[in-house]
């Protein structure tokens, strides 16, 4: 093996694996900070339990985002120093800002929250969470548009004197077309993900362990304002990534293609659920298709025109000359993986429509004053949490899959991104160890997110009638 | 000013600031199996350091993002060029990240060992491996004509680089422990003032022969002025802890950190990563930097955001600037998972 295929296996474990945790941060920091809000408004207590115990779950979900982003940010310099070499002028900016706008906000905001319980004012404190929300955001723009930057390149020249991509419009690097769909779609999805963590912590508790009324009202009210933001934000992914397609077929058509294993130009061109073929589809045997629908998504029209694979790879070769990373990738041309590319597309919408279906049913299951007994609802919830999970995993695999054999799109392959210094045994160690403490920590982490979801919401503890001064009580969520 | 000028200095200052924020965070973390007698006595001490830590690795992270925009070359050889050191500080840094958060989360002694475990060692990774690193940069490895490092991982392990990791290693250990006798109070106070001394001892020399080594190798009238800066901030700083006077101590240690790294950088520049070959090219300030346009709109942000940063950063020290004993740690821990539910 050399060392960009195990670097690019790095990327792709590393990336995933910090996704899982991203879209849970994001959506449960801003539905705590909901919590925390309704309570200082109703000053009902049970809105402040509930706020603890997603709390100290949100915090183990939390410190593992954290340090598997710092792998993010030193790898592009460890196995893509080309690349760093190549567009360091445009994409190390967003980085840098994402540094100073969000890291220190989220981080700093937070350890005010975990610590500051009883030390800051009520409003104060509840303005924390909500800023480490802010700053969750921050921080998915700027990475993001540093993505959608690779995917679509803009606000740069080439620079045949020094090799490299120079930024002549940072604004336009900010507001790419691409950026401005990708952006929405991932919060959307990020808001489903934390949403149906809620759904399927709460019905589990409802189901299971709510003993008293309180109890119950209080597991109720995290089923349905979880399962009421599932629902809204699978709206709102599918309305995104609707418009998403078509932008993505005008700057990489080739990917919507291999998205539909579509080899030549059809329309209108239908879009299959299910296709079983040859492995590589490029015959079929049998399929299920919705007609129009590929048009639809593609140009917003049921008839209009979708290219297929083998005009598009002719029209790239004309444009960028023979591919260079044939090496990699489907020899001599421009397909990406076409089986990974339709499998983790369908994947993605399907998994997304079942986690919204499932979100439905429960609020259905939980209308007025409704507890729900079925087994079947019962392991359907506690599951829920794991759909938008691998949809979001399909949804980068998707993404950036479709993208190669480029790195950046139309100007430089994978392959010539690779550090040109590292060695494959260095490569090769570094995938091995951080694997391996990667699984490690899944199974600690998973195995600690299990305790906390069992063991419910605490009762709130009694006023300390000894401590005058708030400084000097016990930390409520000292480490 | 030319804008590559001003960007050398922005990022010496964002390593400065991380190097003096989490050089205490690293010498609390090594400090643990020395200082603590029992449970509570090392949850008081990750607490001091509790609510900040992770703030004080975004500085690191900042650094790490300042470079990547401002000297995409830098970053690129860098980076690539100590590739298995810098795979040992991430994972220092990611089983350490973790152990704060987690530790407390069971109520189950060996778990909590494992934990210690982990921030021991992950606190003493990197405070001697970025010792090290620094030291290299500054004698120059080797280079080739692409820019591309070309030595080994044991290139990187002679002598002076060594001597750099180890007062790394003290100066964060006396800082450390400066910092837990301010934070602190009770017994643990009292321990910590002892040792912060010792440590401090232990640091002046450490530090005396690498920065002489180091004004005498590539050593420029500034670095010069910076190291006696700093000398004299440590020695008093020395001073301090022998008289128990633990704000002065712990400014003193914090002073003496911050001249000793800008030193360093002033003896680096115009480099910034300079080779030891006769044929390599090494890098600097000018052949490694971004565009200029580049550069300003990155001077715009900094200049816009660093000062927030810094007020809401400063603040949190401010609302957490009460010592910490062991009153404050909840006793049955809160959050230890009732045995009926497993
Ligand atoms: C759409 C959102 C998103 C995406 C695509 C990424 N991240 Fe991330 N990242 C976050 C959203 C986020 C976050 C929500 O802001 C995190 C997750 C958990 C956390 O603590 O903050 C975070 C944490 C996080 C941290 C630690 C910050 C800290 O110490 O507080 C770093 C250094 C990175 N990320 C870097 C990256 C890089 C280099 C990525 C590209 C490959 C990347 N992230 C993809
Ligand atoms: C914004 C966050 C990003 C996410 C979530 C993400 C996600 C992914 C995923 C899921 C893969 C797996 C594809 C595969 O290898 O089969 C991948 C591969 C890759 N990504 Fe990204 N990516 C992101 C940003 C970047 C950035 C900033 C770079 C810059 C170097 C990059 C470069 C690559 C490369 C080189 C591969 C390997 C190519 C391949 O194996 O096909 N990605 N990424
Ligand atoms: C009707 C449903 C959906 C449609 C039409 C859709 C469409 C798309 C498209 C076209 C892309 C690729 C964009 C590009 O490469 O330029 C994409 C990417 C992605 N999708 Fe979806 N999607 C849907 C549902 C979902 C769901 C339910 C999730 C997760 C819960 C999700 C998560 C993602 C992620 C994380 C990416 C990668 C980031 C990006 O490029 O935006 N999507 N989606």
């Amino acid at each position: 093996m050399d060392p960009t295929d195990i670097a690019r296996w790095q990327f792709a474990i590393t990336t995933v694996y910090h996704f899982l945790f991203v879209p849970i941060t994001i959506g449960l920091s801003a539905i705590i900070a909901g919590y925390e809000i309704t309570w200082l408004r109703t000053r009902n207590p049970q809105w402040l339990r509930l706020t603890k115990f997603f709390g100290k779950l949100f915090l183990i979900n939390f410190a593992i985002g954290v340090v598997t982003g710092i792998v993010q940010e030193f790898q592009f310099g460890m196995n893509w120093s080309d690349y760093s070499r190549f567009v360091g002028d445009v994409f190390g900016a967003p980085l840098a800002v994402e540094g100073l706008l969000a890291f220190f906000l989220e981080s700093t905001f937070l350890g005010l929250w975990i610590f500051g319980w009883d030390r800051l004012p009520e409003k104060l404190h509840a303005a924390c969470i909500a800023l480490v929300h802010v700053g969750t955001l921050f921080s998915a723009y700027f990475i993001l548009a540093a993505n959608s930057w690779m995917q679509h390149p803009v606000g740069f020249a080439y620079n045949p004197d020094t090799g490299r991509a120079e930024m002549n419009d940072f604004a336009a690097v900010l507001l790419n077309k691409v950026q401005l769909v990708t952006f929405p779609h991932v919060i959307f999805s990020a808001y489903l993900t934390g949403a149906a963590f809620v759904v399927g912590v709460a019905v589990w508790q409802l189901v299971r362990k709510a003993r008293t009324d309180d109890d119950r009202a209080l597991y109720r009210k995290a089923v349905r304002t979880g399962a009421a933001i599932v629902l809204a934000s699978g709206i709102g992914v599918a309305v995104s990534g609707d418009v998403q397609g078509k932008i993505m077929t005008e700057v990489q058509p080739m990917k919507m293609a291999a998205a539909e294993g579509l080899y030549e130009d059809e329309a209108p061109a239908d879009f299959s659920l299910l296709t079983i073929g040859t492995p590589d589809g490029k015959e079929e045997k049998f399929a299920v298709k919705v007609p129009g629908l590929l048009s639809f998504l593609a140009t917003g029209t049921t008839d209009g025109k979708v290219e297929g694979i083998n005009p598009l790879r002719e029209k790239y070769i004309e444009t960028y000359g023979q591919d260079p990373g044939e090496k990699y990738y489907s020899p001599g041309d421009y397909t990406p993986v076409v089986p990974l590319t339709y499998w983790s597309f369908r994947f993605m919408i399907g998994l997304g429509f079942a986690a919204a279906a499932i979100a439905g049913w429960i609020l259905w299951a939980t209308r007025r004053d409704r507890v729900p007994r079925g087994r079947v609802l019962l392991w359907s919830a506690v599951t829920l949490p794991l759909l938008p999970l691998a949809a979001n995993a399909f949804g980068w695999i998707f993404t950036e899959v479709g993208r190669q054999p480029w790195a950046v799109f139309g100007l430089m392959t994978t392959d010539q991104a690779v550090s040109p210094g590292t060695t494959t045994a260095e490569v090769l160690t570094s995938l091995i160890v951080l694997t391996g403490v990667y699984g490690v920590l899944a199974v600690v982490e998973v195995r600690l997110l299990l305790e906390y979801a069992r063991r419910g919401a605490d009762p709130l503890p009694d006023p300390d009638p000894t401590a005058t001064d708030g400084d000097d009580r016990p930390l409520a969520f000292a480490y | 000013m030319e804008l590559t000028t001003i960007w050398f200095i922005l990022i010496a200052v964002l390593w400065i600031g991380y190097f003096c924020l989490e050089g205490f965070d690293f010498g609390v973390g090594m400090l643990l199996p020395f200082l603590a007698k029992d449970d509570t006595d090392r949850r008081v001490m990750i607490n001091t350091i509790g609510p900040v830590w992770d703030g004080n690795e975004v500085w690191l992270l900042v650094a790490g993002g300042a470079t990547f925009a401002a000297f995409p070359e830098w970053y690129a050889t860098l980076f690539s060029g100590f590739y298995l050191p810098l795979l040992l500080i991430l994972v220092a840094l990611i089983v350490r990240g973790l152990a704060f958060e987690y530790r407390a989360k069971r109520d189950d002694a060996k778990w909590r060992r494992n934990w210690d475990i982990a921030i021991v060692v992950g606190s003493f990774v990197p405070a001697l491996l970025w010792g090290v690193a620094f030291a290299n940069i500054l004698r120059g490895v080797p280079i080739d004509a692409d820019h591309e490092y070309v030595g080994g991982f044991f290139t990187l392990l002679n002598p002076y680089a060594l001597v750099g990791g180890l007062t790394t290693l003290l100066l964060f250990l006396s800082h450390g422990a400066v910092f837990l006798a301010l934070k602190t109070d009770g017994p643990i106070r009292h321990r910590a003032g002892t040792l912060a001394s010792t440590l401090t001892a232990a640091a002046v020399g450490a530090a005396a022969v690498f920065l002489v080594w180091t004004q005498a190798e590539t050593g420029t009238m500034g670095s010069g002025v910076a190291f006696l800066a700093a000398a004299a901030a440590l020695g008093a700083a020395l001073v301090a802890t022998i008289r128990r006077r633990e704000g002065w101590a712990f400014l003193g240690t914090f002073v003496a950190i911050a001249l000793a790294v800008a030193g360093l950088f002033l003896a680096l520049f115009p480099d910034v990563m300079p080779t030891t070959l006769a044929d390599g090219a090494g890098l600097t300030t000018t052949n490694a930097a971004a565009t200029s346009y580049t550069l300003k709109i990155m001077t715009v942000v900094a200049v816009c955001f660093t000062p927030i940063v810094l007020i809401y950063q400063g603040w949190t020290y401010w609302v957490f600037r009460k010592r910490i004993a062991a009153h404050h740690i909840p006793t049955a821990p809160a959050t230890d998972p009732a045995p009926a539910a497993r």
